[in-house]
């Protein structure tokens, strides 16, 4: 039984325990704990949003990486290898100072028009926030990862399925619909959970651009109190909160598909 | 009157590029002429590599044709143009690894197509589908999973979920070289029933005992080539070509 137990969760546990007794018998853990929460919100919409829309953008672009179309393969392979290669943190300043100007002026230029008949005001580049070019920014950059899934995830099925499918008579879209795409989707489903969990870790980023965020809180509250050690403790506990329990929940999810087996 | 199937100087060659870089051009058909008239039942035969498998994925066009004509009921499914998916619709097709889908039951394998392309409605669908599977022997199987089934059952009910669409034709592509030696005879009484009923058949197979007491017409071929074919008794009582009698041999 000892020996069955997972003692990397035992550790965890216990670990969440002392955090848990710290902060009960400290003031100073309770203050802190209740300055940092104020950014599980910020933390927990950015990621949503951002994977929310990186799993449509992502899926899209699976979709183009396997395409029997050439421009389609080749525009979206450029896409991933572009993005992938670039640092989170580089795609974030990219976008906040370079993108959101660039999209203000877009915008202004496709409504301007309406600008000029009083219809509409010029979009202002400091009028789009720096959340919203945070999940921007990480969209672009999260969606490289899942197209990459997704390709994994449709090459994975059967070809044989496919041609039977094609030999009934149904169209490319229908059996993109119909076998592959469901298929596919079952198998990379743990390795998009999996995308989930880092793109938690990765919110953490936008910080950087002063969204108030756990990091961004604990950064301002440690810095403003010189109790760095504290801070960064309840920083890192909530964060472990997060990961930890979808960690598990992405295991039992693998064990289910295991037992199910996927062909 | 012309055949159901016409195949006129089929060819396709397999080209040495890419993945198969290095390795020399195979001319898996090398100019097959071929007739299947309505409602028979025609089984090629012949050594592995010899361009059967071919020949019967050209004719729902799963392979493109690098030279010749493939006619249907009259029409020509060769040309770029032509409508595939209506050319589909008539001519099934059973594959020797089943292929049924895994993420889907026996039932819903068989409703697919018929809702999708046919235009039935779910009820109409399993209606039709649970009497074609009650004519295979998998009435009580149609909740179950592929993976649930057995080899011998599986292709069962990969024929019945051709059978779903009601097609003209149906192609056979080794439907037994994946089964277990006491699960191929279920799959060859529900293909004989088949054959009696009028079904127009092209069967790829190494069954030679089918071949004999199931095919109108038997045709051996060798090196993407037509050797000869004639009738059962013809082709194995009396095999006119060296290249037929030396297979025979082997395979009898």
């Amino acid at each position: 039984m000892l020996t069955r137990l997972p003692w990397w969760l035992a550790a965890l546990v216990l670990l969440g325990i002392w955090a848990a007794i710290s902060a009960l018998a400290s003031s100073d853990y309770r203050v802190i704990l209740a300055a940092v929460a104020r950014g599980l919100g910020v933390t927990l919409s950015v990621s949503l949003v951002a994977y929310t829309a990186s799993l449509l953008l992502g899926l899209g672009l699976g979709l183009f990486r396997t395409s029997p179309l050439r421009v389609a393969r080749e525009a979206a392979t450029f896409y991933v290898e572009l993005v992938r290669g670039l640092p989170m943190l580089v795609i974030l300043y990219y976008i906040a100072f370079v993108g959101a100007p660039a999209l203000a002026a877009a915008l202004n230029a496709a409504l301007k028009p309406l600008i000029d008949r009083g219809l509409a005001t010029p979009v202002e580049t400091r009028n789009l926030g720096f959340a919203a070019r945070a999940v921007i920014a990480l969209t672009l950059g999260y969606s490289a990862f899942i197209a990459e899934i997704f390709r994994a995830g449709i090459e994975s099925v059967d070809r044989g399925q496919v041609e039977a499918a094609l030999a009934l008579g149904l169209s490319r879209g229908q059996v993109m619909r119909t076998i592959v795409l469901p298929q596919a989707t079952r198998n990379v489903l743990p390795a998009l959970a999996n995308e989930f969990i880092a793109i938690i870790k990765d919110s953490a980023l936008v910080s950087a651009l002063g969204v108030q965020d756990i990091t961004q809180l604990g950064k301002v509250y440690a810095a403003s109190t010189f109790k760095f050690f504290e801070t960064y403790n309840a920083v890192a506990f909530f964060y472990l909160c997060l990961t930890v329990s979808l960690s598990l929940l992405v295991r039992a999810m693998e064990r289910r598909l295991k037992a199910g087996g996927s062909r | 009157m012309s055949a159901f199937i016409e195949i006129r100087g089929a060819r396709r060659v397999f080209r040495a590029s890419g993945e198969r870089r290095g390795m020399a051009d195979t001319i898996a058909l090398d100019g097959i002429d071929l007739d299947v008239e309505t409602g028979e039942v025609v089984v090629i035969i012949g050594p592995s590599g010899s361009g059967k498998s071919t020949l019967l994925r050209v004719v729902n066009r799963l392979e493109r044709l690098d030279e010749g004509e493939i006619r249907i009921e009259g029409e020509l499914v060769t040309s770029p143009r032509a409508d595939l998916r209506r050319l589909r619709e008539e001519v099934g097709m059973v594959f020797q690894s089943f292929n049924l889908f895994s993420h889907l039951c026996v039932l819903d394998n068989l409703t697919l197509a018929p809702r999708l392309v046919r235009g039935l409605t779910r009820g109409e669908a399993e209606t039709r589908a649970l009497s074609i599977l009650k004519r295979v022997g998998l009435a009580d199987k149609a909740a179950r999973y592929p993976r649930e089934l057995s080899g011998g059952q599986q292709q069962r009910a990969a024929i019945a979920r051709a059978l779903a669409m009601e097609p003209k034709a149906l192609l056979f592509d080794e439907p037994t070289s994946a089964l277990d030696p006491e699960m191929i005879r279920e799959v060859l009484d529900v293909m004989k029933g088949l054959a009696a009923e009028g079904m127009t058949m092209l069967v790829v197979s190494h069954e030679m005992g089918f071949a004999r007491e199931a095919a109108d017409r038997v045709v051996f071929m060798d090196e993407g080539r037509v050797v000869e074919s004639g009738s059962p008794e013809e082709l194995f009582g009396h095999p006119r070509e060296a290249r037929t009698r030396a297979f025979l041999q082997h395979v009898l």
